[in-house]
């Protein structure tokens, strides 16, 4: 299976195996939740929202090893980072998952799913976690899904 | 076998080929057949050759366009032994069959209090139409359970307790598309009729596979998919005994479905042509009528043989070779639908790299949302096969999963 470590990349196969912040978060101001009609991916995240700062971030939920290791990695990423930091890191994740183009360096350990861009059924998986995220930073209570326009 | 198997894979041009660099190997059957070239020719046929609007015409085209789709209709009532081809419905699937009968029957003969029973393991398509007309009427929704642990077979025990007069009509699959059980469909008509509730068999997931003799099952209402048959997309039938299609308004106005047509009021045409307003599916239909022949020729009786025999060897080999399997579904007597959750690794994530080594699974709740959760799975990936798979695919599919269970255990 060479060409599927393009997809799984061992970073991805450590944060689906060990996700971090993967709790409920008891100083949380904002609460996101997404979900993928389509496969059944559900993600709850839990921000600690300090003026427009993410102080904390946490996730739970299921889904396959796409969505969670993105979701572990969008708490790593966006913990400290203001909203308007946040949403300049996800515009160059959702540029590199469509289309397989790394923005700059300080995509960091978020290259590692760069090859998702390879697998257009599962680009979805990688932006679900994201969305929830940012939905609840903003204030915005409805569940982020995958069936709406846009990623 | 007789020689109708011969050389069967040939039949089915879209086998022949690399996906991934591999040969195929596909195991979706239960989300849609492969065409053999007989039915491919079919369609073909009628666009080169027949291609006319059916009924109303008068000119030699229209003429063997309107014979072949109503021969289809023939052949359709002779592949499920309905009473008269008036029996036959074509519609534009399951989905479309069951919407047709919760909607013109339900609509019309269903008040508040009223009871739609159904079973735990059904498909949204046989589950949404019904939460819809409880809606619109005020009836509930009620639900046979399926038994505690992971064979999935219905709980007969609680038939009697579900099953009773307030029971106006009873919809529930012949065969499950994520558990593989084979349901006990005619003893379910039978306990139905003797309270009164009408019976509406999805049959999406058994008419090509098995036998079917409507009236022996003593269904009243049944509904298939062509596209899971050999036939092609878009096509389908809901069979209606024939008194109960007569007695029901339409479901759809247009053209074909009307005798007599004034500005204020219409007069319908008697069932079927009522419930086929519009320009029909002609060419699928025709060419459904020739996976009918397809699939006779074959002997659904032995396909039936087929898929059981490799969904047992399938389910054996997974179970005895991939450690900490969890194997859904009976171990025996089932159909070919074989469905699985492997710890560790999601099935969207089997189903990817299952497709880097050519096989084609399917993973996901399998629109069945609330028997996943019943069995506290957001998804298993399941392999479903027909008659053109063979032991040797079987063996593809245990290396491969091998290898990725290998692979995320790291």
């Amino acid at each position: 299976m060479q060409d599927l470590t393009d997809l799984y990349q061992s970073v991805i196969l450590d944060h689906n195996r060990r996700p971090r912040n993967y709790s409920v978060l008891p100083t949380a101001n904002r609460v996101g939740s997404g979900n993928n009609p389509m496969c059944g991916d559900q993600i709850t995240v839990y921000v600690k929202l300090e003026g427009d700062r993410i102080a904390d971030v946490s996730f739970q939920g299921s889904g396959c090893a796409i969505s969670k290791a993105s979701a572990s990695l969008m708490t790593v990423n966006l913990k400290g980072k203001t909203i308007p930091e946040a949403e300049a890191i996800y515009a160059d994740l959702h540029k590199m998952v469509t289309t397989g183009k790394v923005e700059d360096d300080n995509m960091s350990d978020l290259a590692a799913l760069a090859g998702v861009y390879q697998f257009p059924a599962r680009i979805k998986c990688a932006t679900l976690g994201w969305h929830a995220a940012l939905n609840a930073a903003k204030g915005d209570e409805k569940p982020a899904t995958t069936e709406l326009p846009g990623d | 076998m007789n020689k109708a198997w011969q050389n069967i894979r040939a039949d089915f041009p879209i086998l022949d080929q690399q996906v991934n660099g591999r040969p195929l190997v596909y195991l979706d059957n239960a989300a849609t057949s492969q065409k053999p070239q007989c039915v491919i020719d079919a369609l073909t046929h009628y666009y080169e050759h027949d291609n006319a609007n059916v009924h109303r015409g008068i000119h030699t085209l229209s003429m063997r366009a309107t014979f072949a789709y109503e021969a289809a209709r023939e052949r359709s009532a002779k592949f499920l032994h309905a009473a008269e081809p008036g029996e036959i419905v074509f519609t534009a699937g399951t989905t479309d069959s069951i919407n047709l009968v919760a909607n013109a029957w339900g609509d019309e003969n269903l008040k508040a209090g009223d009871v739609i029973l159904l079973t735990e393991m059904e498909h949204h398509s046989n589950l949404v139409p019904w939460q819809l007309l409880a809606r619109r009427t005020g009836a509930k929704l009620r639900y046979l359970p399926v038994v505690a642990g992971d064979s999935g077979a219905l709980d007969l025990a609680q038939l009697a307790k579900v099953l009773t007069p307030d029971v106006k009509i009873f919809a529930f699959t012949h065969v499950s598309n994520t558990l593989g059980v084979i349901n006990p469909a005619a003893e379910l008509c039978a306990a139905a009729r003797r309270v009164g509730a009408l019976t509406v068999v999805d049959a999406a997931q058994s008419a090509g596979h098995m036998p079917l003799d409507v009236r022996a099952m003593g269904c009243d209402f049944l509904a298939l998919s062509g596209h899971k048959m050999c036939g092609p997309t878009g096509v389908g039938i809901l069979y209606g005994r024939k008194a109960l299609l007569d007695a029901m308004p339409p479901y759809r106005g247009g053209g074909s479905m009307i005798s007599n047509v004034e500005y204020f009021e219409s007069k319908w045409a008697p069932a079927p042509q009522k419930f086929e307003a519009g320009t029909p599916n002609i060419a699928d239909v025709i060419a459904l009528a020739r996976a009918m022949d397809y699939l006779d020729d074959l002997g659904r009786e032995a396909i039936a043989q087929h898929d059981e025999k490799l969904a047992a060897h399938a389910y054996a080999r997974l179970a005895a070779e991939i450690p900490g399997i969890r194997m859904l579904g009976p171990a025996h007597h089932r159909s070919g639908v074989i469905s699985f959750d492997l710890p560790g690794v999601h099935a969207h994530d089997v189903v990817t790299m299952a497709d880097q080594e050519g096989v084609a699974l399917r993973g996901g709740h399998h629109c069945n949302q609330p028997l996943m959760r019943k069995l506290g799975l957001s998804s298993t990936s399941r392999a479903s096969f027909y008659l053109y798979n063979t032991e040797e695919e079987i063996e593809r599919l245990v290396q491969t999963l091998q290898k990725i269970q290998k692979f995320f255990a790291g």
